[in-house]
Protein backbone atom coordinates (compact mmCIF):
# COMPACT_ATOMS: atom_id res chain seq x y z
CA UNK A 1 0.00 0.00 0.00
CA UNK A 2 1.25 3.81 -0.78
CA UNK A 3 0.54 6.13 1.53
CA UNK A 4 1.11 9.85 0.88
CA UNK A 5 0.05 12.10 3.74
CA UNK A 6 1.01 15.94 3.83
CA UNK A 7 2.73 16.03 0.60
CA UNK A 8 4.09 19.70 0.08
CA UNK A 9 5.86 21.05 -3.72
CA UNK A 10 5.25 24.49 -4.39
CA UNK A 11 1.43 25.28 -4.23
CA UNK A 12 1.07 21.45 -4.07
CA UNK A 13 -0.44 20.13 -0.38
CA UNK A 14 -1.95 16.37 -1.22
CA UNK A 15 -2.60 13.29 1.21
CA UNK A 16 -3.93 9.51 -0.34
CA UNK A 17 -3.92 6.24 -0.06
CA UNK A 18 -3.57 3.76 -2.91
CA UNK A 19 -3.96 0.09 -2.34
CA UNK A 20 -2.43 -3.21 -3.94
CA UNK A 21 -4.10 -3.87 -6.79
CA UNK A 22 -5.40 -0.51 -7.51
CA UNK A 23 -6.05 2.23 -10.18
CA UNK A 24 -6.92 5.50 -9.41
CA UNK A 25 -7.14 8.02 -12.31
CA UNK A 26 -5.48 11.65 -11.45
CA UNK A 27 -7.67 14.37 -13.55
CA UNK A 28 -7.66 18.01 -13.83
CA UNK A 29 -6.60 21.04 -16.28
CA UNK A 30 -3.36 21.48 -18.04
CA UNK A 31 -0.65 23.50 -15.50
CA UNK A 32 -2.82 22.40 -12.45
CA UNK A 33 0.59 20.00 -11.17
CA UNK A 34 -0.50 16.52 -12.15
CA UNK A 35 2.80 16.41 -13.37
CA UNK A 36 4.39 17.86 -10.09
CA UNK A 37 2.67 15.40 -7.60
CA UNK A 38 3.50 12.20 -9.99
CA UNK A 39 7.45 13.52 -9.82
CA UNK A 40 7.21 14.48 -5.99
CA UNK A 41 5.70 10.41 -4.90
CA UNK A 42 9.34 9.18 -6.85
CA UNK A 43 10.92 11.57 -5.55
CA UNK A 44 12.41 13.29 -8.59
CA UNK A 45 11.58 16.93 -7.10
CA UNK A 46 12.88 18.40 -3.44
CA UNK A 47 9.30 17.63 -1.89
CA UNK A 48 8.25 17.41 1.76
CA UNK A 49 5.73 15.08 3.72
CA UNK A 50 5.78 11.30 4.13
CA UNK A 51 5.50 8.97 1.22
CA UNK A 52 5.46 5.07 2.61
CA UNK A 53 5.22 2.13 1.00
CA UNK A 54 3.74 -1.07 3.04
CA UNK A 55 4.94 1.58 6.36
CA UNK A 56 8.45 2.01 4.94
CA UNK A 57 9.48 5.60 4.17
CA UNK A 58 10.98 6.31 1.22
CA UNK A 59 13.66 8.04 3.17
CA UNK A 60 14.86 5.01 4.52
CA UNK A 61 16.00 3.51 1.30
CA UNK A 62 18.14 4.92 -1.20
CA UNK A 63 16.42 6.81 -3.96
CA UNK A 64 16.81 4.34 -7.24
CA UNK A 65 15.10 2.04 -4.79
CA UNK A 66 12.63 3.81 -4.04
CA UNK A 67 11.88 4.72 -7.73
CA UNK A 68 12.48 0.93 -8.81
CA UNK A 69 9.60 0.16 -6.51
CA UNK A 70 7.33 3.50 -7.40
CA UNK A 71 7.87 4.59 -11.29
CA UNK A 72 7.04 7.58 -12.81
CA UNK A 73 6.52 7.28 -16.64
CA UNK A 74 6.55 11.05 -18.19
CA UNK A 75 4.19 11.78 -20.96
CA UNK A 76 7.20 12.07 -23.57
CA UNK A 77 9.69 9.37 -21.83
CA UNK A 78 13.55 10.93 -22.61
CA UNK A 79 16.38 8.85 -24.35
CA UNK A 80 19.90 8.31 -23.26
CA UNK A 81 20.96 6.06 -26.25
CA UNK A 82 21.17 6.02 -29.66
CA UNK A 83 19.32 2.89 -30.20
CA UNK A 84 16.16 1.26 -28.97
CA UNK A 85 17.40 -1.89 -27.40
CA UNK A 86 20.33 0.26 -25.55
CA UNK A 87 17.58 1.27 -23.42
CA UNK A 88 16.68 -2.18 -21.95
CA UNK A 89 18.70 -4.30 -19.56
CA UNK A 90 17.26 -7.52 -21.34
CA UNK A 91 15.17 -6.54 -25.07
CA UNK A 92 14.76 -10.13 -25.80
CA UNK A 93 12.35 -10.39 -22.70
CA UNK A 94 10.47 -7.12 -23.50
CA UNK A 95 9.72 -8.17 -27.15
CA UNK A 96 6.54 -9.94 -25.76
CA UNK A 97 5.29 -6.23 -24.30
CA UNK A 98 6.75 -4.44 -27.81
CA UNK A 99 4.50 -6.89 -29.81
CA UNK A 100 1.60 -6.56 -27.82
CA UNK A 101 1.39 -2.92 -27.92
CA UNK A 102 1.33 -2.93 -31.75
CA UNK A 103 5.26 -2.28 -32.43
CA UNK A 104 7.66 -4.60 -35.11
CA UNK A 105 9.42 -7.22 -33.30
CA UNK A 106 12.50 -6.18 -35.10
CA UNK A 107 12.22 -2.08 -34.00
CA UNK A 108 15.55 -3.02 -31.67
CA UNK A 109 18.07 -1.49 -33.25
CA UNK A 110 16.43 1.10 -35.00
CA UNK A 111 17.43 4.58 -34.27
CA UNK A 112 15.98 6.61 -31.07
CA UNK A 113 15.58 9.43 -33.86
CA UNK A 114 13.28 7.73 -36.59
CA UNK A 115 10.33 6.68 -33.68
CA UNK A 116 6.87 8.45 -33.85
CA UNK A 117 6.15 10.35 -30.58
CA UNK A 118 3.69 7.46 -30.43
CA UNK A 119 5.91 4.57 -30.44
CA UNK A 120 7.89 6.14 -28.22
CA UNK A 121 6.01 6.35 -25.89
CA UNK A 122 4.97 2.85 -25.88
CA UNK A 123 8.24 1.87 -25.85
CA UNK A 124 8.80 4.23 -22.84
CA UNK A 125 6.07 2.45 -21.28
CA UNK A 126 7.42 -1.15 -21.86
CA UNK A 127 10.83 0.06 -20.79
CA UNK A 128 9.03 1.18 -17.36
CA UNK A 129 7.23 -2.03 -17.05
CA UNK A 130 10.05 -4.37 -17.22
CA UNK A 131 10.75 -3.34 -13.79
CA UNK A 132 8.01 -4.92 -12.46
CA UNK A 133 7.58 -1.94 -9.48
CA UNK A 134 5.07 -2.10 -7.03
CA UNK A 135 3.43 1.33 -8.04
CA UNK A 136 3.18 3.28 -11.68
CA UNK A 137 2.91 6.31 -12.00
CA UNK A 138 1.73 7.49 -15.34
CA UNK A 139 1.77 10.36 -16.23
CA UNK A 140 -0.85 10.61 -19.47
CA UNK A 141 0.74 7.09 -20.80
CA UNK A 142 -1.63 7.35 -24.01
CA UNK A 143 -1.41 11.15 -24.94
CA UNK A 144 0.36 10.64 -28.35
CA UNK A 145 -1.42 6.90 -29.29
CA UNK A 146 -4.70 6.45 -31.29
CA UNK A 147 -7.29 4.55 -29.92
CA UNK A 148 -6.73 1.19 -31.14
CA UNK A 149 -3.21 1.37 -29.03
CA UNK A 150 -4.28 3.13 -26.03
CA UNK A 151 -6.77 0.12 -25.88
CA UNK A 152 -4.09 -2.03 -26.00
CA UNK A 153 -2.04 -0.01 -23.12
CA UNK A 154 -5.18 -0.07 -21.30
CA UNK A 155 -5.43 -3.79 -21.08
CA UNK A 156 -1.90 -4.09 -20.32
CA UNK A 157 -2.03 -2.05 -17.33
CA UNK A 158 -5.52 -3.81 -16.39
CA UNK A 159 -3.44 -6.94 -16.10
CA UNK A 160 -0.51 -5.64 -13.92
CA UNK A 161 -3.36 -4.10 -11.94
CA UNK A 162 -5.28 -7.37 -11.13
CA UNK A 163 -1.58 -8.92 -9.99
CA UNK A 164 -1.23 -6.48 -7.87
CA UNK A 165 -0.03 -3.18 -8.84
CA UNK A 166 -0.97 -0.33 -8.05
CA UNK A 167 -0.98 2.53 -10.82
CA UNK A 168 -1.56 6.62 -10.44
CA UNK A 169 -3.11 7.25 -14.08
CA UNK A 170 -3.29 10.69 -14.95
CA UNK A 171 -5.29 11.69 -18.04
CA UNK A 172 -7.11 14.34 -19.59
CA UNK A 173 -10.12 12.11 -20.94
CA UNK A 174 -12.92 11.75 -18.76
CA UNK A 175 -14.37 8.42 -20.54
CA UNK A 176 -10.53 7.31 -19.82
CA UNK A 177 -10.72 8.27 -16.45
CA UNK A 178 -14.07 6.16 -15.77
CA UNK A 179 -13.00 3.36 -17.43
CA UNK A 180 -9.62 2.54 -15.00
CA UNK A 181 -9.56 4.03 -12.56
CA UNK A 182 -11.95 2.57 -9.09
CA UNK A 183 -11.56 6.07 -7.99
CA UNK A 184 -10.88 9.27 -8.89
CA UNK A 185 -8.59 11.94 -7.58
CA UNK A 186 -9.38 15.42 -8.97
CA UNK A 187 -6.70 18.11 -8.69
CA UNK A 188 -7.87 21.43 -7.72
CA UNK A 189 -6.16 24.83 -8.54
CA UNK A 190 -5.69 25.52 -4.72
CA UNK A 191 -2.97 22.42 -4.88
CA UNK A 192 -5.40 19.91 -3.21
CA UNK A 193 -7.18 16.90 -4.63
CA UNK A 194 -10.92 15.53 -4.48
CA UNK A 195 -11.63 12.15 -4.64
CA UNK A 196 -14.92 10.86 -6.17
CA UNK A 197 -16.15 7.38 -7.29
CA UNK A 198 -16.65 6.92 -11.32
CA UNK B 1 73.49 34.23 -24.14
CA UNK B 2 72.57 37.44 -25.70
CA UNK B 3 69.85 39.08 -26.94
CA UNK B 4 68.73 42.95 -28.48
CA UNK B 5 67.55 45.07 -25.82
CA UNK B 6 64.36 47.89 -26.32
CA UNK B 7 64.00 50.66 -25.32
CA UNK B 8 60.57 52.63 -25.06
CA UNK B 9 61.72 54.83 -27.96
CA UNK B 10 61.97 51.68 -29.97
CA UNK B 11 58.48 50.93 -29.37
CA UNK B 12 57.17 54.28 -31.10
CA UNK B 13 57.41 52.89 -34.69
CA UNK B 14 55.61 49.41 -34.18
CA UNK B 15 52.79 51.41 -32.65
CA UNK B 16 52.13 53.13 -35.22
CA UNK B 17 51.26 50.31 -36.76
CA UNK B 18 47.77 50.29 -34.09
CA UNK B 19 47.08 53.98 -35.56
CA UNK B 20 47.35 52.18 -38.93
CA UNK B 21 44.51 50.32 -37.96
CA UNK B 22 42.62 53.22 -35.98
CA UNK B 23 42.80 54.90 -39.81
CA UNK B 24 41.27 52.24 -41.86
CA UNK B 25 38.72 51.70 -38.87
CA UNK B 26 37.63 54.98 -39.67
CA UNK B 27 37.85 55.49 -43.33
CA UNK B 28 36.16 51.99 -43.60
CA UNK B 29 33.55 53.04 -40.70
CA UNK B 30 34.49 49.90 -38.96
CA UNK B 31 33.25 52.05 -35.28
CA UNK B 32 36.04 50.07 -33.73
CA UNK B 33 38.69 53.34 -33.13
CA UNK B 34 37.61 54.29 -29.69
CA UNK B 35 37.48 49.73 -28.58
CA UNK B 36 40.97 49.85 -30.29
CA UNK B 37 41.88 52.69 -28.31
CA UNK B 38 40.61 51.39 -25.37
CA UNK B 39 42.09 48.13 -25.60
CA UNK B 40 45.49 49.55 -26.69
CA UNK B 41 45.60 51.90 -23.77
CA UNK B 42 44.90 48.94 -21.48
CA UNK B 43 47.36 46.86 -22.59
CA UNK B 44 50.33 49.15 -22.37
CA UNK B 45 49.35 50.15 -18.57
CA UNK B 46 48.74 46.19 -17.84
CA UNK B 47 51.87 45.31 -19.20
CA UNK B 48 54.10 47.93 -17.87
CA UNK B 49 52.71 47.41 -14.37
CA UNK B 50 53.00 43.73 -14.80
CA UNK B 51 56.78 44.63 -15.64
CA UNK B 52 57.22 46.59 -12.40
CA UNK B 53 55.02 44.16 -10.21
CA UNK B 54 57.75 41.55 -11.30
CA UNK B 55 60.70 43.40 -11.13
CA UNK B 56 59.63 43.72 -7.00
CA UNK B 57 58.59 40.57 -6.66
CA UNK B 58 61.71 38.72 -8.19
CA UNK B 59 63.75 41.46 -5.85
CA UNK B 60 61.89 40.18 -2.69
CA UNK B 61 61.62 36.83 -3.45
CA UNK B 62 59.19 36.57 -0.55
CA UNK B 63 57.17 33.47 -0.09
CA UNK B 64 54.08 35.62 0.85
CA UNK B 65 54.56 38.28 -1.86
CA UNK B 66 54.55 35.52 -4.60
CA UNK B 67 51.42 33.55 -2.72
CA UNK B 68 49.68 36.90 -3.02
CA UNK B 69 50.74 37.28 -6.69
CA UNK B 70 49.41 33.59 -7.77
CA UNK B 71 46.15 33.91 -5.77
CA UNK B 72 44.91 37.32 -7.72
CA UNK B 73 46.16 35.40 -11.09
CA UNK B 74 44.02 32.53 -9.62
CA UNK B 75 40.97 34.84 -8.57
CA UNK B 76 41.12 36.70 -12.31
CA UNK B 77 41.08 33.48 -13.88
CA UNK B 78 37.97 32.19 -12.02
CA UNK B 79 36.33 34.95 -13.29
CA UNK B 80 37.62 34.30 -16.58
CA UNK B 81 35.95 31.18 -15.96
CA UNK B 82 32.05 32.57 -14.90
CA UNK B 83 32.28 35.14 -17.87
CA UNK B 84 32.78 31.95 -20.50
CA UNK B 85 29.61 30.13 -18.67
CA UNK B 86 26.13 30.82 -20.38
CA UNK B 87 24.77 28.90 -17.78
CA UNK B 88 26.06 29.79 -14.03
CA UNK B 89 25.87 28.22 -10.54
CA UNK B 90 23.56 29.54 -8.31
CA UNK B 91 25.58 30.79 -5.12
CA UNK B 92 29.24 30.22 -4.15
CA UNK B 93 29.82 27.54 -6.05
CA UNK B 94 29.34 30.13 -8.94
CA UNK B 95 33.28 31.02 -8.93
CA UNK B 96 34.11 28.64 -6.19
CA UNK B 97 34.27 25.39 -8.36
CA UNK B 98 36.25 27.31 -10.95
CA UNK B 99 38.71 28.97 -8.79
CA UNK B 100 39.33 25.72 -6.86
CA UNK B 101 39.75 23.56 -9.74
CA UNK B 102 42.01 26.07 -11.47
CA UNK B 103 43.77 26.35 -8.13
CA UNK B 104 44.00 22.62 -7.60
CA UNK B 105 44.93 22.10 -11.15
CA UNK B 106 47.52 24.82 -12.00
CA UNK B 107 49.24 24.89 -8.58
CA UNK B 108 49.72 20.84 -8.26
CA UNK B 109 51.38 20.72 -11.66
CA UNK B 110 53.12 23.82 -10.82
CA UNK B 111 54.52 22.98 -7.39
CA UNK B 112 55.38 19.40 -8.99
CA UNK B 113 57.42 21.05 -11.81
CA UNK B 114 58.87 23.45 -9.07
CA UNK B 115 59.92 20.29 -6.89
CA UNK B 116 61.09 17.57 -8.88
CA UNK B 117 62.74 18.91 -12.24
CA UNK B 118 63.30 22.39 -12.35
CA UNK B 119 64.40 23.01 -8.50
CA UNK B 120 65.03 27.23 -8.51
CA UNK B 121 66.54 28.19 -5.06
CA UNK B 122 64.13 28.82 -3.23
CA UNK B 123 61.40 26.62 -5.03
CA UNK B 124 59.05 29.10 -4.88
CA UNK B 125 61.16 31.67 -6.37
CA UNK B 126 58.92 34.18 -8.11
CA UNK B 127 61.02 34.07 -11.56
CA UNK B 128 60.29 30.15 -12.19
CA UNK B 129 57.02 30.00 -10.11
CA UNK B 130 55.06 32.94 -11.65
CA UNK B 131 55.20 32.37 -15.17
CA UNK B 132 54.80 28.61 -15.05
CA UNK B 133 51.53 29.28 -13.03
CA UNK B 134 50.64 31.91 -15.64
CA UNK B 135 50.63 29.51 -18.48
CA UNK B 136 49.34 26.46 -16.22
CA UNK B 137 46.36 28.96 -15.50
CA UNK B 138 45.77 30.21 -18.99
CA UNK B 139 45.74 26.70 -20.27
CA UNK B 140 43.80 24.77 -17.30
CA UNK B 141 41.32 27.73 -16.97
CA UNK B 142 40.34 26.61 -21.16
CA UNK B 143 39.62 22.96 -19.98
CA UNK B 144 37.87 23.77 -17.39
CA UNK B 145 35.52 26.64 -18.69
CA UNK B 146 34.71 24.06 -22.12
CA UNK B 147 34.20 21.14 -19.56
CA UNK B 148 31.67 22.83 -17.26
CA UNK B 149 29.52 24.53 -20.29
CA UNK B 150 29.19 21.49 -21.96
CA UNK B 151 28.16 19.85 -18.74
CA UNK B 152 25.60 22.96 -18.01
CA UNK B 153 24.49 23.17 -21.70
CA UNK B 154 23.90 19.39 -22.51
CA UNK B 155 21.78 18.62 -18.78
CA UNK B 156 19.44 21.35 -19.56
CA UNK B 157 19.20 20.21 -23.34
CA UNK B 158 19.50 16.22 -22.32
CA UNK B 159 16.85 16.51 -19.08
CA UNK B 160 14.12 14.48 -20.43
CA UNK B 161 17.25 11.05 -20.92
CA UNK B 162 18.85 11.75 -18.03
CA UNK B 163 15.80 12.36 -15.71
CA UNK B 164 14.32 8.66 -17.65
CA UNK B 165 17.33 7.02 -16.53
CA UNK B 166 17.02 8.29 -13.10
CA UNK B 167 13.18 7.40 -12.76
CA UNK B 168 14.19 3.81 -13.64
CA UNK B 169 16.02 3.72 -10.61
CA UNK B 170 19.53 4.46 -12.23
CA UNK B 171 21.75 6.51 -9.56
CA UNK B 172 22.90 10.23 -10.62
CA UNK B 173 26.38 8.20 -11.61
CA UNK B 174 24.75 6.29 -14.54
CA UNK B 175 22.72 9.00 -15.27
CA UNK B 176 24.92 11.54 -16.13
CA UNK B 177 27.74 9.61 -17.23
CA UNK B 178 27.24 10.22 -20.79
CA UNK B 179 26.43 13.98 -20.41
CA UNK B 180 29.75 13.56 -18.34
CA UNK B 181 32.00 12.05 -20.96
CA UNK B 182 30.95 14.62 -23.24
CA UNK B 183 31.81 17.29 -21.04
CA UNK B 184 35.60 15.61 -20.66
CA UNK B 185 36.19 14.74 -24.07
CA UNK B 186 35.32 18.90 -25.05
CA UNK B 187 37.71 20.01 -22.02
CA UNK B 188 40.42 17.81 -23.08
CA UNK B 189 39.82 18.75 -26.90
CA UNK B 190 41.82 22.29 -26.75
CA UNK B 191 45.22 20.79 -25.22
CA UNK B 192 45.19 17.68 -27.58
CA UNK B 193 44.83 19.68 -30.83
CA UNK B 194 47.73 22.14 -29.96
CA UNK B 195 49.61 19.21 -29.41
CA UNK B 196 49.51 18.32 -32.50
CA UNK B 197 49.82 21.55 -34.18
CA UNK B 198 52.72 22.92 -32.26
CA UNK B 199 55.91 22.95 -34.15
CA UNK B 200 54.14 22.68 -37.60
CA UNK B 201 51.10 25.36 -37.14
CA UNK B 202 51.92 27.26 -34.33
CA UNK B 203 55.21 28.38 -32.74
CA UNK B 204 54.67 28.78 -28.98
CA UNK B 205 55.15 32.07 -27.33
CA UNK B 206 57.73 31.03 -24.37
CA UNK B 207 59.36 29.07 -26.84
CA UNK B 208 60.30 31.80 -29.60
CA UNK B 209 60.57 34.33 -26.29
CA UNK B 210 63.52 32.07 -25.39
CA UNK B 211 64.56 31.73 -28.79
CA UNK B 212 64.82 35.46 -28.93
CA UNK B 213 66.61 36.10 -25.63
CA UNK B 214 69.46 33.45 -27.16
CA UNK B 215 68.23 30.58 -25.95
CA UNK B 216 69.68 27.68 -28.38
CA UNK B 217 66.49 26.16 -30.01
CA UNK B 218 67.15 22.90 -29.22
CA UNK B 219 66.93 24.01 -25.39
CA UNK B 220 64.12 26.13 -25.98
CA UNK B 221 62.18 23.24 -27.00
CA UNK B 222 63.15 21.14 -24.17
CA UNK B 223 61.34 23.62 -21.83
CA UNK B 224 58.38 24.12 -24.32
CA UNK B 225 57.92 20.05 -23.99
CA UNK B 226 58.16 20.42 -20.10
CA UNK B 227 55.30 23.25 -20.32
CA UNK B 228 52.95 21.71 -22.88
CA UNK B 229 53.19 17.96 -20.25
CA UNK B 230 52.38 19.74 -17.38
CA UNK B 231 49.87 21.82 -19.41
CA UNK B 232 48.35 18.01 -20.19
CA UNK B 233 48.56 16.66 -16.99
CA UNK B 234 46.94 20.35 -15.69
CA UNK B 235 44.03 20.48 -17.96
CA UNK B 236 43.09 16.74 -17.44
CA UNK B 237 43.12 17.20 -13.65
CA UNK B 238 41.27 20.51 -13.44
CA UNK B 239 38.76 19.12 -15.79
CA UNK B 240 37.98 15.82 -14.40
CA UNK B 241 37.84 17.73 -10.64
CA UNK B 242 35.43 20.42 -12.18
CA UNK B 243 32.96 18.58 -14.23
CA UNK B 244 32.52 15.30 -11.52
CA UNK B 245 32.35 18.55 -9.31
CA UNK B 246 30.00 20.25 -11.44
CA UNK B 247 28.00 16.89 -12.30
CA UNK B 248 27.35 16.41 -8.03
CA UNK B 249 26.94 19.52 -7.29
CA UNK B 250 23.39 19.67 -10.08
CA UNK B 251 22.10 16.52 -8.04
CA UNK B 252 21.67 15.87 -5.39
CA UNK B 253 21.61 13.07 -2.62
CA UNK B 254 18.25 11.30 -3.36
CA UNK B 255 19.42 11.45 -6.80
CA UNK B 256 17.46 14.01 -8.35
CA UNK B 257 18.70 16.29 -11.06
CA UNK B 258 19.05 19.79 -9.54
CA UNK B 259 18.36 22.60 -12.65
CA UNK B 260 17.60 24.76 -10.19
CA UNK B 261 20.86 25.33 -9.11
CA UNK B 262 21.88 26.83 -12.58
CA UNK B 263 20.90 30.63 -13.22
CA UNK B 264 20.55 31.71 -17.11
CA UNK B 265 21.00 35.22 -16.05
CA UNK B 266 23.94 37.47 -17.36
Amino acid sequence: MLTVSGLKRLHLSVSFELQDGECVALQGPSGVGKTLLLRSIADLDPNEGTVKLDGTLREAMPAPAWRRRVTYLAAEPGWWADVVQEHFAAWDDALPLVTRLGLPDDCGPWSIQRLSTGERQRLGLVRALMLRSRVLLLDEPTSALDSASAAAVETLIAERVSNGTSVVWSTHDKAQARRVGSRILAMRHDGGIEESRP
Amino acid sequence: MTYIQLSYSNLVLPALLVVMDGVLSLVLRLKLEKQLAIATVRMVIQLVLVGYVLTFLFAAVSPLWTALAALIMVLFASREIVARQKRRLRGVWKYGLGAGCTLLAAGTVTIFALLTELRPDPWYHPRYALPLLGMMLGNTMTGISLGLDVLTNSLVRERAAVEACLALGGTRHQALLPTVRDALRSGFMPIMNSMAAIGLVSLPGMMTGQILAGVEPVDAVKYQLLIMFLIAGGTGLGTLVAVLGGARLLTDHRHRLRLDRISTEG
